[in-house]
């Protein structure tokens, strides 16, 4: 039996011919492409690199969002506030390419790509609980790292650090209000 | 009410302390009503049980928790729970400079540390352009080899104790002392090192090093014959595992899962091949694969792993090639302490590393490496500072929990057991 | 004051105190908790291994259930989800009860000085011997363990029963 393969297609050619509409723009960088596209045709897109012969790319390797908040205002020169990365995997012709979103910062929501490959269930769940964006269609759209009654969306770049103070002299009482179980000196349990 | 220990409750807490009185403990409440849609609809009525396994459980590898829902003793529904380990790595690299970000790091997948530092370092030395000497390079290889033998005997011992056979535990951490005893000669540290930096590794191999290899690597294949002989033909370990958690190829796929859980159901992919980093192209290893993706063809691709990285370590260690262990670009790397003393630049360089750090342009990289769970792989996006915009790590131990829902189907509790340990999940790494 | 107070001849007899006896029968099996997170663990596991063997102080058996332990070591970073859970561990346990915090992110938050990690776990329960190092080698391990014997050797009959008992 012989399969055949069909011959790779340039995935920014195949993408400028079949869906020029919801590419807004292509990047390269350090051997990386980048296709930007419109939130909406998200799920077209997906099942268009994914069943294309001479594309395939079959494996979802990771969903990344990103900040670009400028607490100086603007979005250090990117549309929109938050970006969404789904990194893909073609392993018949050996490549990957990357798909980009950007999204609004008020209720900023894209589609699920659950639908298209049930890998990224969990790796949207942690958007969802770390950056606040909503995924339309998420069958179980729960918090997932964070306690589930917790307050904000810790990756986002105006969410504090929420570190302790550095003890000094000054503030010392106060951090040692949180620390009620400390024993201080142990001479009460040393042996005689 | 859930407890968190947030600011304003601790100081209830420290209110209540003295007397420590049993009005103070934590309690759990919840409904039923909050897992409609997750469970089935029998647990609604009370037809099936729901019983709650973890985080604290000794069976776990860490802290998971399992929701399951149980008909008699075969599992309806299993719902993993995770965030226990939750550290905010990711934000907290966010507020270093590239190269301190390295030691932060380390800590997220704890069994294989030098993989986190290599696929992070890798992601920087990428986005920002920095070579990596030869001798670096095969040092990495040597280390991260070494690091999967040290992971997977991790692995086999907490497994096989999981299952009962607790000899194996013992072996397993008596040859990873040798492991960690070689790390310490490296890196200072027996795990933690943070060897690994960008543009090479921290430090050249010291001049014992070779030599207690050549012993280690010489002694090895014979300890995995014994730990075969205790378990590949053993009736019980064959009867707990064979036909266990099978796991189809493409649903394998689907669901995200990489390296060697990947390759139990007999899909030959591994990024060394596909894709070498770090001078692997060079080395001849095979890449096992298995047939029927059940808990046995995992844990017996995992068995035939240690003598594959026996073999590239023999290879690399034949031919280190000689030359600089890191690069010498002092834009990025700092420079010997050696140096201080005669070189005004390096003096200069030193001081503006070590307090600010060094530019990276404002672009984003991914980067995948083979470590022992899987393909773990780098986001990274710089700002054209000196810190990161954002990290993010795509962990195999994620993408295996999230599966777990649906290979522990239909089967018994002391399966899932079997299922968990076979998937090689760490809790480190998939909460980061 | 020493074990023995005085040996009579070759009789094989030692006299002691009862509160000596009493408490280095104790410290001869303290049960810990399983009780790892996270790197910590490793190590704690690698100190209960063959090669630096905590079976020699009568602690090789950890005890799942909070019920049947003495002493919880907690080994590694507590986050602020699991929390609440090692306080109702914590509050399950038996007195007398010991906590050791392994590791730098069980004393003081270690490397993690953010929202996520409970900065030292003496913010939930009290804790008698700190074990400082990321991870804590297992001499390091073990000296923390023989820190909590020689504390648990001091202590005194007064302590538990009668009419001065402070609740432990």
């Amino acid at each position: 039996m012989s399969v055949h393969i069909a011959k790779a297609l340039d995935p920014v050619e195949a993408m400028r011919k079949a869906h020029a509409d919801a590419l807004i723009d292509v990047a390269t960088f350090k051997d990386e492409v980048t296709l930007i596209i419109k939130p909406e045709t998200l799920v077209t897109v997906a099942r268009y690199l994914r069943d294309t012969p001479g594309l395939i790319y079959n494996f979802l390797s990771d969903i990344s969002a990103v900040d670009y908040f400028n607490p100086q205002g603007g979005y250090d020169g990117r549309p929109e506030r938050f970006a969404v990365s789904y990194h893909l995997y073609s392993m018949l012709y050996n490549r990957r390419i990357r798909v980009k979103t950007f999204v609004a910062e008020e209720e900023p929501h894209v589609p699920t790509l659950t639908v298209v490959w049930p890998a990224a269930n969990w790796l949207e769940r942690e958007i969802i609980d770390m950056m606040g964006i909503t995924f339309d269609g998420h069958p179980d759209p729960r918090r997932l790292l964070m306690p589930k009654d917790w307050d904000g969306h810790p990756h986002r770049r105006d969410y504090p650090l929420g570190y302790e103070q550095v003890m000094f002299s000054f503030n010392v009482e106060d951090i040692i209000k949180h620390k009620p179980n400390a024993k201080d000196g142990q001479e009460e349990n040393t042996r005689q | 009410m859930t407890l968190n220990v947030l600011e304003r409750d601790a100081q209830k807490l420290g209110e209540g302390a003295g007397e420590m009185s049993s009005g103070q403990m934590a309690t759990w409440e919840g409904s039923v009503e909050e897992l409609r849609g997750l469970v089935s609809e029998r647990a609604m009525t009370g037809e099936t049980m729901l019983l709650n396994m973890g985080p604290h459980h000794p069976s776990t590898h860490g802290v998971l928790r399992l929701l399951l829902e149980l008909d008699g003793e075969e599992i309806v529904t299993c719902l993993p729970d995770i965030g226990f380990l939750h550290t905010g790595i990711e934000k907290n690299i966010e507020s270093k400079s590239y190269e301190k970000a390295v030691t932060l790091t380390d800590r997220m997948d704890y069994l294989s540390p030098m993989s986190n530092n290599a696929v992070f370092s890798m992601a920087v030395e990428k986005l920002a352009g920095i070579d990596v000497p030869v001798r670096a390079q095969t040092i990495r290889v040597i280390c991260l080899e070494l690091q999967r033998i040290s992971s997977h005997l991790v692995w086999l011992g907490t497994h096989a104790l999981d299952m009962g056979a607790m000899s194996v535990f013992l072996y397993a951490f008596r040859e990873r002392e040798k492991i960690l005893d070689l790390f310490e000669m490296l890196s200072g540290q027996r795990l933690m090192g943070s060897y690994i930096r960008p543009g090479g590794v921290w430090r050249d191999l010291p001049a014992e090093f070779l030599p207690a290899l050549q012993v280690f690597i010489d002694d090895f294949p014979r300890r995995v014959k014994d730990y075969e002989s205790l378990l590949t033909k053993n009736p019980i370990w064959i009867d707990r595992t064979q036909g266990i958690g099978v796991v189809e190829p493409d649903e394998a796929l689907a669901y995200g899962m990489t390296g060697p859980t990947l390759r139990a159901s007999g899909v030959n992919w591994d990024i060394r091949k596909a894709m070498p980093y770090s001078g692997y192209e060079q080395f001849d290893f095979d890449v096992p694969l298995g047939e029927h993706g059940d808990v046995f063809d995992r844990f017996y691709v995992r068995i035939l792993e240690f003598h594959e990285s026996v073999r590239i370590i023999q290879q690399a260690m034949k031919n280190i090639p000689g030359g600089a262990f890191r690069s010498e670009n002092r834009k990025f790397v700092p420079p010997p302490r050696a140096e201080l003393g005669r070189s005004m630049e390096a003096v200069i360089h030193h001081f503006k590393l070590w307090t600010e750090g060094y530019n990276v342009p404002d672009g984003e990289v991914y980067v995948a490496i083979e470590s022992p769970r899987g393909e773990i792989g780098c986001y990274l996006h710089g700002t054209g500072g000196n810190k990161p915009r954002r990290v993010h790590f795509k962990t195999p131990s994620l993408m295996h929990i999230s599966s777990l829902g649906k290979v522990s189907q239909g089967h018994m509790i002391a399966d899932v057991v079997a299922i968990i340990g076979s998937i090689d999940i760490v809790l480190g790494d998939s909460d980061r | 004051m020493g074990v023995v107070s005085s040996k009579i001849g070759n009789l094989g007899v030692v006299t002691t105190s009862l509160e000596t006896a009493v408490n280095w029968a104790r410290t001869g099996a303290v049960w810990p908790l399983l009780f790892g997170l996270a790197c910590c663990a490793i190590e704690m596991m690698a100190t209960q291994a063959s090669d630096y063997d905590l079976s020699r102080f009568g602690m090789e058996l950890n005890r799942a259930s909070p019920r049947q332990s003495d002493l919880i070591i907690v080994a590694g970073r507590v986050t602020r989800k699991m929390a609440p859970v090692l306080r109702q561990l914590y509050d399950q346990m038996a007195s007398p009860r010991y906590v050791i915090a392994m590791g730098d992110c069980a004393s003081c938050g270690g490397v993690y000085n953010n929202y996520a990690v409970v900065q030292g776990v003496d913010e939930i329960i009290p804790v008698d011997v700190y074990i400082a190092g990321c991870p804590p080698r297992p001499e390091q391990l073990i000296h923390g363990i023989l820190t909590l014997h020689e504390q648990m050797k001091g202590e005194r009959f007064s302590q538990w029963i009668g009419k001065d008992a402070q609740k432990v």
